[in-house]
């Protein structure tokens, strides 16, 4: 029985201000509320709202038999608490029809699961804190950001607890095979793999509502008779893709929301389902193993990570933002600790990637900074006011260890006072009872 | 192909990047078997490069006829040109010129500057044309920034061959807009008479179009490009006297250069650390006018003045800067960031200067934007991972930029028109 598995992304980085070396020191906030909120507004008026009540609907009209996945980053989620709750309570309603599951991500978006894993672990835990807080689910899927995903990452999630992932089914690893299967990682073998097969999943969110390709318009039932013609041993056709698809990368008038609508009905007709990742996962066996030494990502050609740390740019602020992250995690300020995680989402790296001077792209359209040099000053000028701020926070003469140690000691002794404060008053209670004792013997 | 090409400075001897451009552009086009190029200047020095083409010396063109004997022509023009030809292009004299003052040769005098009579000079420049166009076979004429404009056209007359401008700055630029009438009319009717026009950047192709009224399919962009640097000069070292990072503007220090954004810069920065040097290389009307600021900003002790630099003092300086700025209002090319580029230093342009168009590896602010200017030189001091970039990367660019292929651009432009 051949199953279809939905997968979405959400996320929106806090973007930054305008951030000159004249503000280090003086100024420490760092983002650009204006635009983060007309941005996160206009997404959600054009793609979230009407895509979270069209998903409804659907669930609605086939009793639960249509389902997908999600996944919104804790950074998003912020963001749409202050500007756009109304985001937020369609999605706890579709949580509530029990046929939306929720994966797991890094809370920042970021790139941590690459350099410390210590960061990684722990910003995937404050992720499913939030997604258990606002949508009372427990994901059991593991989603890195951007895909990214080694043989190193899957050992980390799998020492985290997690015995199921999702990644891109990128032609370097998988060559021959083919996509729609369940894999799993070679040398661990306890982690189950569903990868994304980049062409259907394209087919929707790049070329959907593309001119010149040749398969113009996209229909429904087009669409479903492709994945009804693959051999029968094909089962599982994981389609992932940024939820802003439905709206804003594809706007409404290109009839993606017809599409999508229409897409279940056909599916059905032909005898294909839908699925949850997990659900997949739990009953599907593995069919093989995939070895990915180096790590692989869902963007450009290569599917690799020159898109966020392919320049020395882009590797020199990287380096710069993790040197602090033990000195961040001492740390007990609540307002540094926010400023951490925004500051480690991937987008500032993109935004200063180079690549399109020599493939010909154009510049993102998704950068807020007019060249990635821009994005490099003014991120670093950022970071430079954030590590002063770090270092602030204990004198910069004690290296990490001793600090561990010094500050395990003052959490330690108010344990201690307190356990010989009780021991104290428990002698001081008996010595008074035998005192009591005492003068009525007499 | 032969082409006449008319221009006014001419290497080793030169004032400005006229004469540098004019020099990698018909060595960029020398490379191509069949072109032959006879180029008009002013006044030669004799030690001028003409291994690649043939110069002609306004100043040793007769306009009037002298008896003079084949010894006297032997010694006196043997160190410029074959003498034989003195003789050629007396035959070629095509009025009477007694009222002017020549000298005993039957020539006139050049400077080959920017002197204060420069309207007379370019008009001399014009009678002479008159006889070299006569002389010598050519296909095309090329005619090099306005002050040979006229002369182009004249050459245009006598023979009826197509002529080329190449706009490499207009007078909006120089002037910041406020253009001198004369030249502008000199400009003008050179642009409306000539048969094509290469400007070197869109930037200046726009002024063309808009403030000289030219149709748009009569005016191309061929940018410029650099020369490789000479091993002598790839040989030169850092001169690190001061552990501070040196900040340097290189040109000529006038209004169009906008020096005064520079010294702004250079406040807003120094507010900021002290650990930084800024200098500024190079003359011009507006110099003192730059040092009554500095010392009125109150930042002297860490802004330098080091006057005119000529030669291998140019590369030395760029050798010792860290971050080289070129804040200019209106810059048709600049080609000084290539230069500052090909010596490993990271550039800071401005948007409104023509090499903006084909740079990627440099940091662009617009003119005017003192605050971007100075975030941008003190990310480049600061952050290192910025300086590798832009070094590296820059080299790399920059090393691609080469004369020849400005030179097939160029050709392709002479074919449509022969």
């Amino acid at each position: 029985m051949k199953t279809i598995c939905f997968y979405f992304q959400i996320h929106q980085p806090y973007r930054l201000k305008r951030y000159r070396f004249f503000n280090i020191g003086r100024d420490h906030y760092y983002y650009d509320d204006y635009s983060n909120e007309d941005i996160i507004q206009q997404i959600a008026a054009r793609s979230f709202i009407p895509a979270n009540r069209m998903l409804l609907d659907l669930i609605n009209a086939y009793k639960g038999k249509f389902k997908f996945a999600l996944s919104v980053s804790g950074v998003a989620l912020d963001q749409m608490e202050i500007y756009t709750p109304e985001v937020i309570d369609g999605l706890k309603e579709l949580s509530r029809t029990g046929a939306v599951e929720f994966l797991a991500e890094t809370y920042s978006h970021s790139l941590s699961s690459l350099i410390d894993p210590i960061e990684f672990q722990s910003q995937v835990q404050q992720q499913t804190q939030k997604i258990k807080l606002l949508f009372d689910q427990e994901p059991k899927v593991l989603r890195n950001t951007e895909m990214i995903y080694s043989d190193d990452i899957a050992e980390m999630a799998y020492n985290m607890g997690y015995t199921k992932m999702i990644s891109e089914g990128a032609k370097v690893i998988l060559s021959w095979r083919s996509p729609n299967y369940v894999y799993k990682s070679e040398n661990q073998p306890n982690m189950k793999l569903l990868l994304r097969n980049s062409q259907f999943s394209d087919d929707i969110s790049l070329r959907f509502s593309d001119y010149t390709w040749k398969e113009y318009p996209l229909t429904a039932e087009k669409y479903i008779s492709w994945i009804a013609a693959t051999s029968p041993q094909e089962e599982v056709f994981n389609i992932f893709m940024n939820y802003e698809t439905f709206g804003n990368l594809q706007p409404s008038h290109s009839g993606i929301f017809e599409f999508m609508k229409a897409l279940p009905k056909f599916a059905f007709d032909r005898g294909i389902e839908f699925s949850t990742p997990s659900q997949i996962m739990d009953t599907h066996k593995p069919v093989g193993t995939v070895s990915v030494p180096l790590p692989i990502s869902w963007s450009d050609e290569e599917r690799d990570l020159s898109r966020w740390l392919g320049n020395k740019l882009q590797k020199s602020a990287f380096n710069t933002l993790y040197e602090v992250s033990e000195r961040v995690r001492l740390a007990n300020d609540r307002r540094l600790k926010k400023d951490w995680q925004y500051l480690q989402s991937s987008d500032h790296f993109y935004y200063m990637s180079t690549k399109h001077f020599y493939d010909g792209s154009m510049h993102s359209k998704f950068s807020p900074y007019q060249s990635p040099y821009d994005a490099f000053n003014n991120y670093m000028n950022v970071l430079s006011d954030f590590i002063d701020r770090v270092k602030a926070q204990f004198p910069d003469s004690v290296d990490n260890e001793e600090l561990n140690s010094l500050l395990t000691t003052i959490h330690n002794q108010e344990r201690e006072i307190k356990k010989l404060q009780s021991e104290l008053k428990k002698v001081l209670t008996e010595n008074e009872e035998k005192l009591v004792e005492k003068t009525s013997r007499k | 192909m032969r082409a006449l090409m008319l221009g006014w400075e001419f290497p080793p001897h030169i004032l400005g990047g006229l004469g540098t451009a004019s020099y990698g552009l018909t060595k960029g086009m020398a490379k191509q078997e069949d072109m032959e190029i006879l180029f008009v200047i002013p006044k030669p020095w004799g030690d001028e490069d003409q291994s690649f083409l043939k110069i002609i010396g306004c100043n040793n063109t007769p306009i009037v006829w002298r008896d003079v004997s084949w010894e006297t022509a032997k010694e006196r023009l043997e160190k410029y040109m074959n003498p034989e030809e003195y003789f050629w292009m007396r035959d070629n004299i095509y009025a009477d010129f007694n009222y002017m003052t020549t000298n005993d040769l039957g020539c006139l005098e050049f400077s080959g500057r920017y002197p204060n009579n420069i309207l007379e000079e370019t008009n001399n420049y014009s009678i002479v044309t008159g006889v070299i166009a006569r002389t010598y076979k050519y296909d095309i004429i090329h005619a090099h920034d306005w002050l040979t404009y006229s002369s182009g056209l004249h050459a245009k007359s006598v023979s009826g061959k197509p002529l080329v401008i190449h706009v490499h700055a207009t007078e909006f630029d120089r002037s910041r807009g406020k253009p001198n009438p004369i030249v502008y009319g000199i400009e003008k009717n050179g642009m409306d008479h000539c048969d094509h026009i290469i400007c070197v950047s869109n930037l200046t192709r726009k002024t063309v179009i808009e403030n000289y009224n030219q149709p748009e399919w009569k005016v191309s962009t061929v940018h410029n490009a650099v020369e490789p640097l000479s091993p002598e000069i790839e040989a030169i070292e850092r001169i690190s006297g001061v552990k501070e990072k040196v900040i340097t503007f290189l040109g000529r220090i006038t209004m169009q250069k906008g020096p005064e954004f520079f010294v702004d810069a250079a406040t807003q920065v120094l507010k900021r650390t002290k650990h930084i040097r800024f200098v500024m290389a190079g003359s011009g009307d507006m110099m003192n006018q730059m040092i009554r600021l500095v010392a009125d900003r109150g930042i002297a002790d860490r802004f330098h003045f080091t006057g005119f630099l000529r030669g291998e003092q140019v590369y030395e300086m760029l050798k010792s800067s860290d971050v080289y700025v070129m804040p200019s209002v209106s810059e048709p090319f600049g080609i000084s960031p290539l230069e500052a580029m090909q010596c490993n230093v990271p550039s800071i342009i401005s948007y409104q200067s023509g090499c903006a168009e084909i740079l990627n590896n440099v940091i662009k602010t617009n003119y005017w934007d003192v605050d971007a200017m100075a975030d941008a030189m003190y990310s480049i001091c600061t952050y290192p991972g910025m300086a590798e970039f832009l070094k590296e990367e820059g080299k790399r660019e920059v090393d691609n930029i080469v004369w020849e292929d400005a030179g097939k651009k160029v050709r392709a432009i002479y074919d449509s028109l022969v």
